[in-house]
């Protein structure tokens, strides 16, 4: 029935009796003070000075105040969430409790059964041992890292420190400074000089629950001439019981590197979902960030590129879809530093049934970075009469000889559009799937054909029914 | 292959492919556009509909595909034994009913070949992927489209001949049983105009009912219609045969309408 699979995004306890996180983790505190983030360092075994940055960011955490610029955050309930679970806390969710929509939209998106089960959260372990274990291999010839954040502290305590919140500073802002006070996982990469990995690399090799935690912190390393292109996400639906993810990502891309970084994040409709993610590029290095936002109840997320040398080239393509009772507030930061840097921001966001899209964008351009080129472009597609887009483009342009486009675009699912493609066959949905699919089809193109696949498969779900 | 649309009208089509339209009356945006047009179009023949602008052709060709902003006030559709204004655009095109569009819009992001793929299994039913290919390049090679047409997106950046030609790449991809061409020759130079009707007498076929409409008798002398009407404020003043079409040539709308006792503008 397609109700259920609208569903999907809506709250998760209320429709489907969900069981309170207290049944299952025992004793384990909630809320947030000193002697919990000691208790997480200790438990991890952490060397001293990250419990001094732990405790100092929580200190950074307290002193700021909640950001009231953007989406609406009064919903979050501080003090009733579990800061931080061990693994063996969190797989005791049985399968029978996972929601049936959920599961039938594993179903429709074909989603192996394994992975069915770690992304509800029902296994702490995603079983893909083998495909990732000839991997890891020829990753391991190639003298590249790529671990979980807790196990490169452990194992590459000077590397790790030597860039370690060198890009996001623990008092970037309130949720940066959360996650740095609580983090737990997340994924660590250096890649050497000159090496180029040539398959994606995907979160979810990594065989870790924690990865999917509320709190993880992802650091990359692209040494000269390097190139890697991380995925995290999936587009299936990842039910989480917690209220609250706020991850951090940083990156660094030396000279004449390339990272591209692709998320796909579907999070079940009950998440605050509050992510700083922030690259920087040296001399002649690309960064691109490849973002995709379907899921969450709220959005807050603006991957930043700074643009430090001359050469230095960034890209940020995004699509956001905001379903009932959703607010992605998503857009991009570009922070022109050095001349001669050149920057794209592609931003395609999708409101239907009282969603709510906000592209909120930054574009700096410091002083003395003359020959500069910036384009924006930001496209909102309104389903419905009821659903919501507005845009937010800020700029700061301090320099003179610069080149600056920006557009932006609202537009609505044209009735000519749509009895064009029913002329010719389709149905009102089809139609209407047809035509979204063909508005974020510029940045789907750019990703793995796997995902791009799944991303036609997920927009064709999230329509259904919604065409009277 | 297990048909998942279907309605009750679309069972009971029979396979006469007659288009009856019976005294229609259609308003749009409140204000009466056709006013009790007869006309009967059977399979394997060609009519011509001429008029002057504003005299309602268009609003007919909508109206008979199903464009909702088109008020059916009154008389009635019949198409193969089924009354056509109790169904939806695609349900009329599943039964065969093809318009090709005088100004076909864009849809951004959509491949032609992939728009095609889903009309051609919505209209026709599934095929596979390497028959629908081999398929859709010969007829592109008829038309003379490059095969890189077929990644473009659906008439975005389009020529006006290439969006004429587009159209009637689908209606060859479709194989209708009623196919209406609402000016397809408007904006077309010669060249491109005789490859299109090239392709449309290609397409030809005693199952077919083909509704021409144009402004010019020109299209005309590459496809010869059997039959040509005169539309006028609403209502088909004059009928008859290819012949209609050459006296409107040489005298005109105002002399001819004046003939036939009809009050010009």
């Amino acid at each position: 029935m397609a109700i259920d699979h609208l569903t999907i995004n809506e709250n998760y306890t209320e429709k489907f009796g969900f069981h309170d996180a207290a049944d299952y983790v025992g004793d384990a505190p909630r809320g947030l003070n000193p002697d919990i983030v000691k208790q997480i360092s200790d438990r991890k075994g952490e060397p001293t000075w990250m419990t001094e940055f732990r405790l100092q960011s929580l200190r950074y955490y307290n002193q700021r105040p909640m950001p009231a610029w953007g989406a609406d955050l009064s919903g979050i309930d501080f003090d009733s969430i579990y800061y931080y679970l061990k693994p063996s806390q969190k797989k005791a969710r049985s399968w029978e409790d996972v929601p049936d929509a959920i599961k039938k939209t594993f179903d429709r998106l074909g989603i192996p059964e394994a992975e069915r089960k770690f992304l509800a959260g029902v296994s702490a372990q995603y079983e893909s041992e083998v495909v990732y274990h000839s991997i890891r291999k020829d990753l391991e010839e190639k003298g590249v890292i790529f671990t979980d954040t807790d196990t490169a502290l452990r194992e590459h305590p000077d590397l790790f420190r030597q860039y370690w919140a060198t890009v996001i500073p623990s008092n970037d802002n309130k949720f940066a400074a959360l996650n740095s006070a609580v983090w737990s996982g997340g994924s660590f990469i250096w890649v050497p000089p000159g090496v180029h990995i040539e398959i994606p690399l995907q979160a979810y090799f990594r065989i870790n629950v924690e990865n999917m935690g509320q709190f993880e912190r992802t650091l990359i390393i692209c040494e000269p001439g390097s190139y890697v292109h991380y995925v995290e996400g999936c587009t299936a639906p990842t039910y989480s019981s917690d209220s609250l993810h706020s991850a951090v990502v940083e990156i660094i891309v030396k000279e004449g590197a390339r990272c591209r970084y692709t998320t796909i994040q579907n999070w079940s409709n009950n998440v605050y979902n509050l992510v700083t993610k922030r690259a920087q590029a040296f001399r002649e290095a690309t960064m691109e960030w490849v973002d995709c936002n379907l899921g969450s109840k709220v959005t807050m997320k603006y991957p930043a590129i700074y643009l430090m040398e001359p050469g230095a080239k960034g890209e940020t393509l995004s699509v956001a879809f905001a379903g009932p009772g959703q607010h992605q507030d998503a857009g991009a930061k570009m922070v022109h530093v050095a001349p001669h840097t050149s920057s794209q921001i592609i931003s395609k966001s999708i409101s239907k049934a009282g969603g709510r899209t906000s592209y909120r964008g930054h574009l700096a351009i410091y002083r003395d970075a003359e020959n500069v080129s910036a384009n924006v472009s930001c496209d909102a597609l309104l389903i419905d009469d009821r659903s919501r887009s507005d845009t937010y483009p800020y700029m700061d342009i301090e320099a003179e000889r610069v080149a600056i486009s920006h557009e932006a675009t609202v537009s609505k699912v044209g009735e000519e559009q749509l009895f064009y493609l029913q002329s010719r066959g389709l149905g009102a949905e089809e139609a209407t799937t047809m035509i979204v699919n063909g508005f974020i089809e510029p940045v789907v193109k750019e990703l793995p054909m796997e995902y791009a696949v799944e991303m036609n498969r997920l927009i064709q779900l999230e329509m259904e029914g919604s065409v009277g | 292959m297990i048909e998942t649309q279907v309605a009750s009208p679309l069972a009971e089509a029979t396979d006469d492919n007659t288009l009856i339209v019976d005294d229609l009356h259609v308003d749009v945006g409140g204000k009466e556009i056709l006013a009790g047009v007869h006309l009967e179009v059977r399979a394997g023949e060609i009519h011509a509909l001429l008029g002057p602008n504003g005299s309602g052709k268009s609003t007919l060709a909508y109206t008979i595909a199903g464009h909702p902003k088109y008020e059916v006030t009154q008389g009635r559709i019949l198409w193969r034994g089924v009354n056509l204004l109790e169904l939806s655009a695609d349900e009329r095109a599943k039964l065969g009913v093809f318009l090709a569009f005088q100004y076909p819009t864009a849809i951004p992001g959509v491949s032609v070949a992939n728009f095609l793929r889903l009309a051609v299994k919505s209209v026709l039913g599934d095929t596979p992927a390497v028959e629908f290919r081999r398929r859709m390049r010969a007829t592109m090679n008829d038309l003379r489209m490059d095969d890189k047409f077929a990644t473009r997106y659906l008439n975005e950046g389009f020529s006006g001949g290439e969006k004429k030609r587009a159209e009637i790449l689908q209606l060859a991809m479709l194989k209708p049983r009623l196919a209406i061409l609402d000016e397809t020759d408007s904006g077309l130079d010669i060249d491109a105009m005789r490859i299109v009707a090239d392709g449309v007498n290609r397409l030809k076929n005693p199952q077919m009912g083909v509704m021409i409409i144009t402004h010019y008798n020109r299209f005309l002398n590459y496809i010869k219609p059997d039959r040509v009407h005169i539309l006028h404020q609403g209502r088909i003043v004059q009928s008859g045969g290819q012949e209609l079409a050459e006296h409107l040539e040489r005298v005109g709308y105002d002399a001819l309408l004046k003939e036939v006792g009809s009050r010009g503008n």
